[in-house]
């Protein structure tokens, strides 16, 4: 027997593969039965309706991409009326998504969407801090550790904290985020970036910056989910520029207990299926019974003070 | 101005399954010095579309050309006994370049049928349709579809010359009665247009209004259809990315009683009922 499961926190998975935040809906049921999936994680949502950025929403880059979709909401009632009774008919556990400006709204609307049919909490902490100086909560380990512990108090449920690659300290804000009660990290949000057409000298996003995701972010996303792996206890979910099984396969090795798949959803929309399928003949093929063998399987003789020292170098 | 019941069909628990399959090219040939026709060989499972459905097509990525999105496309015809699914498009940049280099006997990747098509009410009789340049491709289908309902339709057809007028003898093989329109000519204004179009209401009347693209057309027909109460269906455009709903890049923005309201046009669209859009 293959045993697929995997473990985050309290939570049992029937499978390490679900999609990331705001590259996936209840639309896609229309391409296959969203049961087949370990998880659903909704689009970020805020408490209040906002209708996102400027189009140009996203543009093209060397086989990736670049978004400034923003967050536009419908606004917390709306989501608790339409879409968590939706997801209520399978058997998949709903994460939900949030963000907000400052600590404080953030713990509220914590608080407010821990309700029956969510299973945890996805804390979207790569957003804007209005409080601070605008940069994201997880740029740095002090303001994570702060919205962190507010948000904890804030919920019984597990807590998935959501990490920036945007900074310059991903291990001590993993830690931070540990501390403070996190029950999982996942890594990572889509990284800053820009594109500009030669012909009007117009960048290419109406928000003229956004993040890049798919394949061209995947060394970076997965260099950030060994750091965290290495550095904290906590479950790590390996997020960035996922789009074959061999991908998969290559996050949970660097110590990733599941995966989220962006991107490749929207240039191939029944991927998470083939890459269960995937993982399965994998195992098989490699005379394997389970996904935890694979889990934190490099082989990297232990070079821990590489992995602080290499956060500097070039 | 009565708004068409955009929301009275089904929503995606009860729609139909958006199917991934990969087509043959039976060909993809020039029409005329700007559009290509492209003609696939398809499973019937994704050839029970409505007219003012798209698809989202996987282009060929080469050494020169590396389109990483799909891009959207219309259904420019439909062929359930056939197995034919056709597209008419204009090479713009690289994913159409790309779309180009096919060959018969090539594999492509298409995903669909996608969106919310036109709707032809039952009390419609007498339909108009103003489409300029490719935007006839989109048109196409809701011209073999009066036919199939027995609907008596007029098409105009805008175009820079009579080389760009594309599908009219199509239009006049499905008994539209058809107008043609040149910049060359001098006959495609706005005011010409309009007089042709108030003398059709006058003749025998007007029913329905559809269009596509331009915001010249967009803004005369509004006008119109205020003035008459004659109510119209618009097909919109804008850059996709996931094309099923998901992503939100494909927003635009719609009055609705005297709001402002985003929507996605990959979902809610791509068409939009005509007095709600708003021109780009
Ligand atoms: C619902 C829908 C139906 C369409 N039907 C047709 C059709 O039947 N025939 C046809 O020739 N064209 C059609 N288009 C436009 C077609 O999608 C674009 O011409 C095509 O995507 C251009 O891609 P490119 O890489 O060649 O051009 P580039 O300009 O290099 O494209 C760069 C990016 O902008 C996007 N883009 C550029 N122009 C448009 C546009 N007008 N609409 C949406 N995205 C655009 C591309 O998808 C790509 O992501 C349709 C668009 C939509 C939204
Ligand atoms: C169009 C788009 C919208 C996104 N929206 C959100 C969002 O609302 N919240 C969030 O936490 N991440 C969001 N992300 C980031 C993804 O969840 C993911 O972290 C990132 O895209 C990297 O994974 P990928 O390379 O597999 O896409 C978005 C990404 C894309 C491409
Ligand atoms: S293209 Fe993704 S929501 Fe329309």
């Amino acid at each position: 027997m293959l045993d697929l499961t995997t473990q985050i926190g309290t939570l049992t998975l029937k499978n390490p593969i679900m999609p990331a935040s705001g590259t996936f809906s209840e639309d896609l049921a229309q391409v296959f039965d969203l049961d087949i999936l370990g998880a659903h994680v909704t689009k970020t949502i805020t408490r209040e309706k906002r209708s996102g950025n400027p189009t140009p929403r996203v543009c093209e880059v060397r086989g990736s991409m670049l978004n400034s979709i923003g967050i536009p909401s419908k606004g917390l009632d709306a989501f608790k009326t339409n879409v968590i009774p939706f997801y209520k008919n399978y058997d998949a556990p709903l994460i939900v998504s949030i963000s907000a400006g400052s600590a404080d709204e953030f713990a509220s609307l914590c608080e407010d969407i821990s309700v029956p049919g969510v299973a945890a909490i996805e804390v979207n902490i790569s957003c804007p801090n209005i409080e601070e100086d605008g940069k994201a909560f997880a740029m740095r380990p002090s303001t994570t550790e702060a919205v962190m512990r507010k948000l904890r108090n804030a919920t019984d449920l597990p807590l998935w904290a959501k990490l920036t690659p945007n900074t310059g300290e991903t291990t001590e804000v993993a830690k931070a985020a540990e501390e403070a009660g996190a029950d999982a990290l996942v890594v990572s949000n889509t990284l800053l970036a820009m594109a500009i057409d030669i012909n009007t000298k117009r960048p290419k996003l109406g928000n003229l910056m956004g993040g890049l995701s798919g394949p061209a972010f995947k060394p970076i996303a997965l260099r950030m989910a060994y750091q965290c792996a290495k550095s904290v206890e906590i479950p790590v979910i390996g997020c960035g520029g996922i789009s074959t099984i061999e991908d998969v396969i290559e996050y949970l090795i660097a110590g990733a207990s599941a995966v989220q798949v962006g991107t490749a959803t929207f240039i191939n929309p029944p991927i998470m299926v083939k890459m269960v399928e995937g993982l399965e003949s994998y195992l098989q093929s490699q005379g394997l019974h389970s996904v935890k063998q694979l889990i934190g399987s490099v082989v990297d003789q232990e070079a821990s003070d590489g992995l602080v020292f290499m956060e500097a170098a070039p | 101005m009565s708004n068409i019941a955009l929301d009275t069909k089904p929503d995606f628990e009860l729609a139909k399954p958006i199917h991934e399959v990969e087509c043959t090219i039976i060909s993809n040939e020039p029409v005329n010095g700007e559009y290509r026709l492209l003609v696939l060989n398809a499973p019937s499972k994704i050839l029970d579309c409505e007219p003012g459905q798209f698809f989202h097509l996987l282009c060929p990525v080469s050494d020169t050309l590396q389109p990483y999105l799909r891009r959207p496309m219309s259904i420019y015809g439909y062929y359930p006994d056939k197995g034919e699914l056709h597209f008419l498009y204009k090479v713009t940049g690289e994913g159409t370049s790309a779309i180009a280099t096919l060959k018969a006997g090539d594999n492509f990747n298409v995903l669909g049928p996608l969106g919310r098509g036109f709707d032809i009410l039952p009390n419609w009789q007498n339909l108009l349709l103003v489409a300029r340049g490719v935007g006839l491709a989109t048109l196409a289908p809701l011209a073999l579809e009066a036919r199939r309902l027995n609907r008596k339709l007029t098409a105009i057809c805008s175009a820079r010359s009579d080389q760009f007028l594309l599908s009219l003898d199509y239009f006049r093989e499905l008994g539209a009665t058809v107008i043609p329109l040149t910049d060359e000519a001098g006959t495609s204004s706005v005011e010409n247009m309009h007089s042709i179009i108030e003398g059709l209401i006058a003749d025998e009347g007007i029913d329905a209004m559809y269009t596509c693209g331009s915001n010249r057309i967009l803004k005369l027909l509004q006008t119109v259809g205020k003035e008459h109460n004659i109510p119209g269906q618009i097909a919109l455009e804008q850059q996709m990315a996931c094309g099923i709903g998901m992503c939100q890049c494909c927003v635009r923005a719609f009055n609705r009683n005297g709001a402002i309201v985003n929507e996605r046009v990959c979902r809610e669209g791509p068409v939009f009922d005509l007095q709600e859009a708003i021109g780009c």
